[in-house]
């Protein structure tokens, strides 16, 4: 049996497992075989890909045909997987940093009862699998099946604690707004079939350029558009910060580390495609680079730290989307994977705190916790450094990539370098501001404080372990200038050898280094002006709702999205719908058939008079009438 | 055989009103084994038979009115095979939902829900088409009592409403009928009811158009088709449980049944020139049909709403005129039967406890009701199409199938697809999740091991199809394939059927 069923199956068995018989095990039993088998299914994924690196680097490909899908006479699909190095990649971030996070859960986790429990770790399993079948997908049909099934993980998540109203909301928010990207998704889909007559990559992909100009355009953006839902993108991204309604291990597994990246993982799955169309790849970059730049200004002035970091997910997102925007597809992965390690280990940080606080999350409550957690602060200020993109931590290389290719790769624009330079200034911000807010200063809430503790080893030990993640994996993508050792760059080159040029920015030593030297700059002031304003006496944070200015309170809200979007699709669709309901379908429809009955009784109320007179000899006489003219017609007609 | 399937279930019902069942307990339990007994019978009979080509089978015939060119003909061909099973399928199911709920004149509920399968499957398997016509008329019958006798406060309008309507329909199908006789005669020297016969003839398009309209009106209101579709919330609202997982699960089917045997298959020309309009009215009453489920405060009109939206995406998929809309098409009849027959199934065993189907009474049912909720969700998703559920490959291809005769219209139809998550996780939500609604929630109890084996077989099959679709797909299609064939342009003059395969024909 190949080791990618184990993978993939694995961890859907002991979802199933769980689920049914998991609050008969036990907590220990429920949790252990969860983390096991995504343990396993880790191991042998590591055991794939090894195999995948031992092949010549041009055949690095296996396709695995589980079983027959559809078949309709001209076209099949099957249940097809496909291991390559970009899928290779994704396989072990998702088992590996989400082994960590089951770990971590274990601790997070234990004050819900045998059943609740279990059903976490089925919902997690569940994701785990399938985020591996969106990731190890051959075809755009099982892609879409693995799309959607993370979605529906992701919104089970989100309203784990199903007796509370908030987080029912967030979890259908999350999938209805996911879903008009689908729509995207779904029409792309469909034009891919019209246009090849297959959906398998292997069918599509190497021959995109059979595709006429406008139809790519029509394809990159209509997939773009399920990429935007999936990765929250504006103005589609309005569902992930409310996501935060789930327990802290999901925000991290589903909303930082690997779903919500996976618009980027399609975008450079599909690059073929959008490599034939200027346009697209235009809407693509300046999504990203708008998202980044604006998620970055609203999580300057969130006090909720989940929110904050959700903010910042969005914007550090928005960065990945500009990546594979400007065609710098291994940049923009590259991102995907210093995120993955540094943001989940942000949000377990926050849960770390939040679980010392006794589910406290305002950071104008907290202050000074060093002293109680260093632990955690350490490995979160090691998070928060390769988010701000402090010089040599992964975030400093990953970010500094993408903003060289948008100045200066094959697609590259000022403005996008711009919008990104401000962003990254504004993240700068935020996460100094959220540290300081949190470890230094004074204590203001005492209470809070003096019961806070450290958290126990299960969950301290993920921390440790993705912060040593986040430093280590930057060395994998060093700058160029700096060695000709690129593994992350040659190990994905196979997976982009199609694009005409290399991607290589055009770029002299002197620029790359000025422009490092410009963001080491920016951050050390960003992160200055932050200690100043948050760890004195009196913090600068405004109360709460208090709007110290109307660009404050433009960003405190969020830009008004979710009023804009309540009052558009939710008000008017549901006031249409009930204008609808009431003059159309119960008025016109239901009128009309209820006043043809309404005459027709009439009219049988009338003859009733009439001729339904109770009368013998005239029913005989209708009877005989009848019987003639039916003898008649039989006559006529039966020569 | 295909007639003991037929009229086994006529006699069980007969058994049913005259045996020495009289209290409730012991009628519902020789329901129960009868209903499992033919279940068992009708699968076995559907076991055997090759459906790798196209073609009836198991054909059996007899003369009945030789004058009027008129006898008893029955057929099972891939088209018509899995809903058989269905609705051999739905009735334990059914039997199960009424198992506490009637305790008036047992005998004689039970007893119509066997008379009620029985003419369905009788049209399901008529290649007469007056004895098609007999009991298309017919089922109506056992469901007017059903609704009528064991139904809510407004029991009365509401299935006078569906019976008077449905009877309106027919009448000119009737007339349709009898002049393609007649034509029958002016072509082949004899009158003919016969479907097979029918086939073989050449009907002037200018003809087509109006037998098509006659026949389309009557199947538009069965499925029901915008504007058609009144009748059907009011008669779900007011039928009792079992009526109404039959109603959705298999009554409806026997429309989209009909429009795709009859419509399709005898009258090419006029389907095509009739396409355009008809996916029109599927789309409106696709998104239509969604957007009334969003504004619906009764449980059960939202689930009979979602009905109307379904079903105009089947219908749309029909009307595509391409295999993947009309495998499409098919699968939904079949996959709507179980998972709007589950959601029946659900709202029945809310109203046995709660006495209301009032959402604003609702909320928090999960915390009470935890197994509810785990056979729940699937149920909810397949009527999402979500993928890994059945739901998802009915939708998806009926989509495709439009997408491919018309992008627009395929665009439009996908629209559904938000919609349908919107109504369908706000229902989801308001029953399920949020606090405790109140005292009638507070009250709720898990459901017993007897709901739980109905709406479990419910859930495995969600499942099973959702994952293994070729199963059914790959023997549907040689039949499908001989429907759209017929409709291909090029193709005027109509190849006969093949004849009986392993027909047992009977004097």
């Amino acid at each position: 049996m190949n080791p990618l069923l184990v993978v993939l199956f694995l961890p859907l068995a002991t979802a199933v497992f769980n689920r049914l018989f998991g609050a008969r095990l036990g907590k220990g039993a429920a949790a252990g075989l969860a983390c096991a088998s995504v343990l396993v299914a880790f191991a042998f994924a590591a055991d794939s890909v090894l195999g995948l690196a031992a092949l010549p680097a041009a055949s690095r490909q296996v396709l695995v045909h589980v079983y027959d899908l559809l078949d309709l006479a001209s076209f099949r699909v099957g249940f097809d997987l496909l291991l390559d190095p970009l899928s290779g990649m994704m396989i072990l971030v998702v088992t590996g940093i989400g082994f960590l996070i089951h770990l971590y859960a274990v601790g997070y986790m234990h004050e819900e009862d045998a059943g609740e429990y279990a059903r976490f770790f089925a919902y997690v399993n569940f994701f785990v699998f399938s985020m591996l079948t969106l990731v190890l997908a051959a075809n755009f049909l099982v892609i879409f099946t693995g799309w959607e099934l993370v979605g529906v993980s992701s919104y089970l998540l989100i309203g784990f604690y199903r007796g509370k109203t908030s987080a029912a909301d967030a979890g259908k928010k999350a999938f209805i707004v996911n879903r008009v990207g689908d729509f995207g998704f779904l029409m792309a889909i469909f034009l891919i079939w019209n246009a090849f007559g297959s959906l398998d990559f292997s069918a599509v992909l190497p021959h995109a350029a059979a595709l006429s100009p406008g139809m790519a355009t029509a394809v990159g953006l209509l997939l773009f558009m399920g990429a935007a839902g999936k990765s929250a993108q504006g103005p589609l991204h309005v569902w992930l910060p409310d996501a935060m309604e789930g327990p802290t291990p999901v925000s991290a597994l589903i909303h930082a580390a690997t779903m919500v990246t996976a618009g980027v993982f399609l975008v450079a799955r599909c690059h073929a495609i959008f490599e034939l169309s200027p346009l697209a790849l235009g809407v693509v970059a300046w999504t990203g680079a708008l998202t980044a730049f604006l998620a970055a200004t609203v999580a300057m002035v969130q006090v909720d730290i989940k929110r904050v970091w959700a903010y910042s997910t969005v914007s550090q997102l928005g960065y990945m989307v500009l990546g594979v925007g400007v065609g710098a597809y291994t940049a923009g992965l590259f991102h995907l994977l210093t995120h993955a390690f540094f943001k989940a280990l942000l949000f377990l940080a926050a849960g770390s705190v939040m679980h010392a606080l006794h589910g406290e999350l305002d950071m104008r409550r907290m202050g000074g916790l060093w002293r109680k957690m260093p632990l955690t602060c350490a490995t979160m200020i090691v998070g928060a450094a390769c988010l701000a993109g402090v010089p040599l931590t992964s975030g400093f290389f990953s970010k500094d990539e993408i903003l060289l290719m948008a100045l200066r790769g094959p697609h590259a624009d000022f403005g996008l370098w711009l919008l990104g330079y401000l962003g990254a200034a504004c993240t700068a911000f935020y996460s100094g501001r959220l540290i300081f807010s949190v470890f230094f200063g004074k204590p203001r809430d005492h209470h809070a404080y003096e019961h806070a503790h450290e958290s126990p080893w299960v969950m301290g030990l993920p921390l440790v372990l993705l912060a040593v993640g986040s430093l280590a994996v930057g060395l994998l993508g060093l700058p160029g200038f700096l060695t000709h050792w690129q593994p992350f760059t040659d190990w994905l080159a196979p997976v982009f050898a199609d694009l005409k040029a290399v991607p290589e920015a055009s770029a002299s030593r002197a620029l790359v280094l000025g422009l490092m030297a410009l963001y080491t700059g920016t951050v050390a002031v960003l992160g200055w002006i932050a200690w100043r304003l948050y760890t004195g006496e009196a913090a600068a944070h405004p109360a709460d709702g208090e709007a110290t200015s109307a660009l404050h309170r433009l960003l405190w809200n969020k830009y008004f999205f979710d009023e804009a979007y309540g009052f558009v699709f939710v008000r008017a669709l549901l006031g249409y719908s009930r204008w609808l309901w009431r003059w159309v379908d119960q008025g016109l429809v239901d009128g009309t058939v209820n006043g043809v009955a309404a005459a027709a009784q009439a009219a049988g109320d009338f003859l009733r008079g009439r001729v339904h007179n109770g009368r013998t000899r005239q029913y005989a006489a209708y009877l005989a009438a009848g019987a003639c003219l039916l003898l008649g017609l039989a006559l006529i007609y039966h020569r | 055989m295909l007639s003991l399937i037929i009229f086994s279930p006529l006699a069980f019902a007969l058994a049913l009103a005259f045996g020495p069942w009289g209290g409730h307990k012991s009628a519902r339990r020789a329901a129960l084994v009868l209903s499992l007994a033919q279940a068992a019978f009708t699968a076995w009979v559907l076991w055997g038979g090759d459906f790798s080509a196209a073609g009836f089978q198991l054909q059996e015939r007899l003369a009945w009115l030789p004058a009027l060119g008129a006898g008893y003909h029955v057929g099972l061909d891939g088209i018509s095979r899995w809903l058989v099973a269905l609705n051999a399928l739905l009735l334990p199911i059914a039997v199960l939902s009424s198992w506490n709920a009637v305790e008036r004149y047992p005998r004689a509920h039970y007893a119509l829900m066997f008379a009620l399968q029985s003419m369905v499957y009788g049209v399901f398997l008529s290649l007469d088409m007056l004895q098609f016509y007999i009991f298309w008329e017919a089922s109506l019958l056992p469901m007017y009592f059903l609704i009528g006798v064991w139904g809510g406060e407004r029991r009365l309008y509401a299935t006078v409403k569906f019976v008077l309507y449905t009877l309106a329909g027919s009448l000119l199908m009737l007339l349709a009928l009898v002049w393609m006789a007649f034509l029958a005669r002016t072509q082949t020297g004899h009158l003919s009811f016969d479907f097979l016969d029918w086939s073989s003839l050449a009907i002037p398009a200018g003809q087509q158009m109006w037998l098509f309209a006659a026949f389309f009106l009557a199947f538009a209101i069965k499925v029901p088709l915008f504007p058609f579709h009144t009748w059907l919330p009011d008669a779900h609202v007011e039928a009792p449980t079992a009526g109404s997982i039959l109603l959705a699960g298999v009554l409806l089917k026997l429309g989209t049944y009909a429009l795709m045997r009859f419509n399709l298959g005898l009258f090419p020309e006029a389907a095509h020139a009739f396409q355009k309009p008809v996916l029109i009215i599927c789309l409106i009453g696709a998104v239509y049909g969604a957007l009334m489920v969003l504004v619906q405060r009764d449980f059960k009109k939202m689930v009979a709403y979602s009905s109307v939206s379904h079903m105009g995406l089947c219908v749309l998929g029909l009307f595509s005129f391409t295999l993947a809309g009309e495998q499409g098409a098919l699968l939904t009849m079949l996959n709507h039967g179980i998972s709007t027959g589950a959601l029946f199934l659900i709202v029945g065993m809310f109203y046995e406890r709660t006495h209301t189907r009032d959402l604003s009474v609702y909320g928090g049912a999960v915390l009470k009701m935890p197994v509810l909720g785990l056979l729940f969700l699937p149920v909810a998703l397949s009527s999402m199409g979500v993928p890994g559920t059945n739901g998802f490959v009915n939708e998806f291809l009926c989509l495709r199938g439009a997408f491919e005769a018309f992008p627009w219209a395929g665009a439009v139809a996908a629209l559904t697809v938000i919609l349908g998550a919107a109504y369908m996780l706000r229902l989801t939500q308001k029953v399920m999740y949020g606090p405790l609604g109140g005292a009638k929630m507070e009250a709720l109890t898990d459901i017993t091991t007897r709901e739980r084996a109905s709406l479990g077989v419910l859930v495995a099959l969600i499942f099973a199809l959702g994952i293994f679709p070729e199963g059914i797909l790959s023997n549907t299609q040689p039949s499908v394939q001989a429907v759209l064939a017929r409709l291909t342009p090029g193709a005027s003059t109509p190849a006969a059927p093949a004849p009986a395969a392993g027909g047992e024909a009977r004097p």
